[in-house]
């Protein structure tokens, strides 16, 4: 494997830190004038970089054609689908941030460029095969992440925010890193593939908590219980463009890179790390759904909400099978999709002066003043409870559908249980917005580019979003046999 | 009917018509809902007319793959035609009965309910096991919004308590589905229906679909949503749920539960008949000590529920048609009394019996109506309660007598609270004046309530009109059952045939 192949493989990583560098320099000149023209250039940045992730997904491309770097780098199709995700998150933040940032004050020419930053490191993620590539692209999308939940400098919240994403994920990366380097002294490698072979002859105590390490580091980017405790104060405190964010891009390309080192790296000793997937899974079901339940800010309601569906998601992982990682493939699209329409309605709610409004009892009598808003918001609402005939169901439906089929049934019981307990503060929104007296806070008009995206998302949330389960489902199996060939 | 996709037509007007709705004003949108649930009422009419009675077990079937192993798989059998007839019957009176009553977000009023006619006829046609979720589980969403945007002072906890019972009980019957697909490789409900269970699993799977059906139908002790939600619901809500969605309990045990697991079925059958007498003298008795019109309805729904349950799982021909014609009896009669409930709501604003009485005076041409639902409530003769009744009392006796004699006190107590509740409302003195001032019953109310009675007597005179569809279904699901049956403590022995041979003889020397 030349270096020129490998060079030629990564096109799309150079192209998004080439553009990323120029934009830098642009935004050193034009200062944050020039900040609208930046977002719009990283926007098409990152929708090259997604054409550019589309044939490698189609062709379920995997193995050596595709290992850049002696082995260090994959552009699989598995890869490619977690990009497409990742890159249309960010593509939606940039273009709802100006907006906000500029009634808070001003839109500061380097978030476009934090954004596109942080998408670059989630796409060195979801391509590692080797444990340090995965600690590079993870501290990079990381260190962009902590500066943007500090963004707004002068709100306390927002500052707080940031320190807190810091302090912990700086933890968090500690604890990866030890797990890295007892998995790397006890089987001799940080490569993928090696430790797969390596831990198929055998494990030692050494390299189980090896696994157990690394598997906590990557729980807390998914904020999967019990690392999940600064999700709700992160995404409260962070200004709402970047809690759109946050709630999407890294959780996919964190989500995406759990699967490969469980079922890659770790495929071998799945049983060493089913247990642990499933106490997590089942837990952050209940904490998520029991903890929602008391929130009066509707960013903190979404927080929780978010936990709880990591919780489903890891619960196709928790199967250890094919089919379950495919499931969760599916889940995890249907999901962004869902908090990218939940959270750009948040960033509708406003006061006749365009002000945001975050607290749930606000949004009183929403039904009569905005309507088409208040519907938006309880279909994301009902989808995220999985009822049918909502899209969201069927993410549900294939990951239980997986853990049934893996033979996990008692475990399919309790979690679709627990999923009762999450309606019930899904429904509490609904009930406000819907069923309550208009409190009058209500206001102001809805912008063009906003309601658009919506709308939309809501096609997609819609029953029609049915059509697509065909496609998806066969996206999600190529980019799974990309994986475990 | 040559292919004509007139299932899929029925599901895809109220469908429309409720998108249509939603750009609709108040007035446009109750034309619109009207139009569209009596286009439905005529395509249920063609549908009935060109049923084969005898022909195919099931008929206008469709099947178009979708995606991901699911169909758009629809087919009815006699059983599912009547339940269809019910709702395609109920819903224009709905309508009609919310047209002045209904004064607030109307367009979105309308659309819900014509979401919900959707989804009953969905529930009632899908022949694939995911598709009859999708429809079965869909209908929570309408229900609550109509709950708690039109019902009355406390209606936000009646909403929430009807939508996580329901859910809770629906999501462990997903897994359920799951698991059998998985076994039997097929979500074809027919296969599935002919599919043997291993024992040991079909226990699981049918106490799983149990955890649904219980809570939908409902039965003791896990009722206690459906008086809160009839009572906080609008008239024409309580009439849907009452009169529909509530079958749709019955109709899942029937479709479900007893073929797909008749072993388990029979295993469990004395639990059924357990819950289904407590809840048959329980529910009754705090019938009879009910304050609120409405509540007092709810409790008799229970009540007549549990016979329906009863007969069920009786296991023989009997049991399953009276429950069957119980569940249409009790749709056609306590939606009617809920209606006459609505008719004087509309006009008093209260439903506390108190405040009524001496309606015969002022009202006479209501209270007509209103004691003949009463009398078809308490089963007499001669009305269409008593066939659906007589006939699953008749069946449970035969699997266990006293069952059925516990059972039958529901009849007696029946007439008790129902004749108690008619007394105080509609005879004696006419102690408040505002009561006594109230008009009697106009045209359009008229219109809503006749049809249902003469239905009512229709199907007590000449019950076999509307049961003539289910016999062959019955008899199918009869000879399913028969290897689980259950042996009854009955000794009912088959009449003496030498007394007809002396009559024919008889017959014969006086011709």
């Amino acid at each position: 494997m030349n270096l020129l192949t490998s060079l030629g493989l990564v096109l799309s990583e150079e192209m998004l830190s080439g553009i990323g560098l120029l934009l830098l320099l642009v935004s050193a000149w034009g200062g944050d004038k020039a900040a609208r023209t930046i977002s719009f250039a990283s926007i098409l940045a990152l929708a090259a970089a997604a054409v550019m992730a589309v044939p490698s997904l189609m062709l379920g491309r995997h193995g050596i054609e595709v290992s850049a770097f002696s082995g260090q780098f994959a552009q699989d199709g598995f890869a490619s689908y977690a990009k497409l995700l990742i890159y249309l998150s960010a593509a939606v933040t940039l273009v709802v941030a100006p907006k906000f940032f500029e009634k808070a004050g001003t839109y500061r020419a380097e978030f476009p460029i934090l954004v596109l930053f942080a998408a670059l490191g989630m796409g060195i993620m979801v391509s590692a095969t080797d444990m340090l590539t995965l600690y590079i692209g993870l501290e990079m999308n990381s260190l962009a992440s902590y500066v943007l939940a500090a963004m707004l400098r002068t709100d306390e919240r927002s500052a707080e925010a940031g320190l807190k994403y810091f302090v912990l994920g700086s933890l968090a990366s500690g604890i990866l890193l030890f797990g890295i380097s007892l998995t790397y002294g006890f089987t001799g490698s940080t490569q993928f593939d090696a430790i797969h072979t390596a831990l198929g002859h055998g494990m030692s105590t050494g390299a189980l908590f090896g696994i157990v390490f690394v598997l906590a580091g990557l729980a807390f980017k998914i904020s999967a219980v019990p690392f999940h405790m600064w999700t709700p104060d992160v995404y409260e405190g962070a200004p709402t463009p970047v809690t759109t964010f946050f709630a999407t891009a890294p959780k996919a390309a964190a989500l995406a890179l759990t699967i490969r080192v469980a079922l890659g790296a770790f495929g071998t000793q799945s049983d060493a790390w089913q247990q642990i997937v499933m106490f997590a899974a089942i837990a952050s079901i209940v904490v998520g759904a029991l903890g929602a339940i008391g929130q009066g800010n509707i960013k903190r309601l979404l927080a929780y909400s978010s936990i709880n569906n990591v919780g489903f998601m890891l619960l196709g992982l928790a199967t250890g099978t094919a089919q379950g990682g495919s499931a969760m493939l599916v889940y995890l699209a249907i999901y962004v999709i869902t908090s990218l329409v939940s959270f750009v309605s948040v960033l509708m709610l406003t006061d006749a002066e365009g002000n945001q409004i975050e607290q749930i009892a606000d949004l009183a009598g929403l039904s009569r003043v905005k309507p088409g808003l208040a519907a938006a918001l309880a279909m994301a609402m009902f989808s995220l409870a999985g009822i049918p005939p909502l899209f969201g169901f069927w993410g549900k439906f294939v990951v239980f559908m997986a853990v049934v089929k893996a033979g996990y049934v008692p475990l399919a019981a309790l979690g679709i249980a627990a999923s009762v307990i999450g309606a019930f503060y899904y429904l509490k929104v609904v009930k406000v917005m819907f069923f309550d007296e208009p409190s009058g806070k209500i206001g102001g008009k809805c912008d063009l580019v906003y309601t658009a995206l919506v709308a939309i998302g809501c096609v997609f949330l819609s029953p029609l979003g049915y059509l697509l389960t065909g496609p998806l489902g066969r996206l999600a199996d190529t980019a799974i046999a990309s994986l475990i060939h | 009917m040559n292919g004509f996709p007139i299932l899929s037509l029925m599901l895809a007007v109220p469908l429309v018509a409720a998108i249509a709705c939603l750009f609709a004003d108040a007035k446009g949108a109750r034309w619109v809902a009207l139009a569209a649930t009596l286009v439905d009422f005529v395509l249920g009419i063609i549908l009935w007319t060109h049923f084969e009675v005898g022909g195919a077990q099931w008929q206008f079937q469709e099947s178009v793959p979708l995606f991901a192993g699911f169909k758009w798989a629809l087919g009815i059998d006699g059983i599912a035609l009547t339940l269809i007839g019910l709702s395609v019957l109920l819903m224009p009176i709905c309508i009609g009965a919310s047209w002045h009553a209904i004064e607030k977000r109307v367009p979105e009023y309308m659309a819900a309910f014509l979401l919900i006619e959707t989804l009953m006829i969905g529930v009632f046609t899908a022949q694939d096991i995911f598709l009859f979720y999708i429809m079965f589980e869909a209908g929570l969403i309408p229900m609550y919004l109509i709950i708690g945007i039109w019902g009355g002072a406390d209606r936000i906890y009646a909403s929430y308590k009807f939508f996580l019972y329901t859910l809770l009980g629906s999501v462990l019957m997903l897994i359920a589905m799951m698991w059998m697909v998985n076994e039997a490789g097929t979500t074809d409900v027919p296969t599935l229906m002919a599919y043997n269970f291993p024992v040991a699993a079909q226990k699981w799977l049918w106490l799983a679909f149990f955890a649904s059906f219980a809570v939908k139908m409902p039965m003791w002790p896990v009722h206690t949503w459906l008086p809160d939600a009839h009572v906080q619901a609008p008239t024409a809500g309580s009439v849907i749920l009452a009169g529909v969605l509530l079958k749709m309990g019955g109709y899942g045990f029937i479709r479900f539960s007893l073929p797909m697991f008749p072993e388990a079925s029979a295993y469990f059958a004395p639990l059924i008949w357990g819950l289904s007498i407590v809840a048959v003298v329980y529910t009754s008795l705090v019938a009879l000590v009910q304050t609120d019109m409405k509540k007092l309805i709810a409790y008799s729904s229970v009540a007549h529920m549990a016979i329906v349950t009863v007969g069920l799982f009786a296991f023989n021909q009997q049991g399953l048609e009276g429950s069957i014609a119980v569940m249409l009896a009790h749709g056609l009669v306590s939606g009617a009394l809920f209606l006459c409930v609505g008719v004087i709501y509309d006009r008093l604003h209260t439903r506390e019996i108190a405040r009524y009485g001496g309606l015969s005076i002022n009202m006479p041409k209501y209270s007509l109506f209103f004691m003949f639902f009463t009398m078809a409530s308490v089963g007499l003769p001669g009305t269409a309660n008593f066939v659906g009744e007589f006939l699953s009392l008749a069946g449970i006796y035969q699997a266990s007598s006293w069952i059925a004699l516990i059972s039958t006190t529901g009849i007696i107590l029946g007439a008790a609270y129902m004749l108690y509740l008619y007394r105080r409302v509609a005879f004696g003195e006419q102690k408040n004046a505002d009561a006594a001032a109230m008009p009697d019953i106009d045209a359009r109310e008229w219109l809503l309530l006749a049809p249902l009675a003469a239905l009512t007597l229709w199907m007590g005179v000449y019950p076999e009109t509307f049961m003539a569809p289910v016999h062959a279904d019955v008899a199918h699901l009869d000879a399913r059952l028969a290897q689980a049956k259950p042996k009854g403590d009955a000794q009912v022995t088959a009449g003496h045939p030498e007394a007809k041979a002396e009559e024919a003889h008889a017959q014969g020397s006086a011709e």
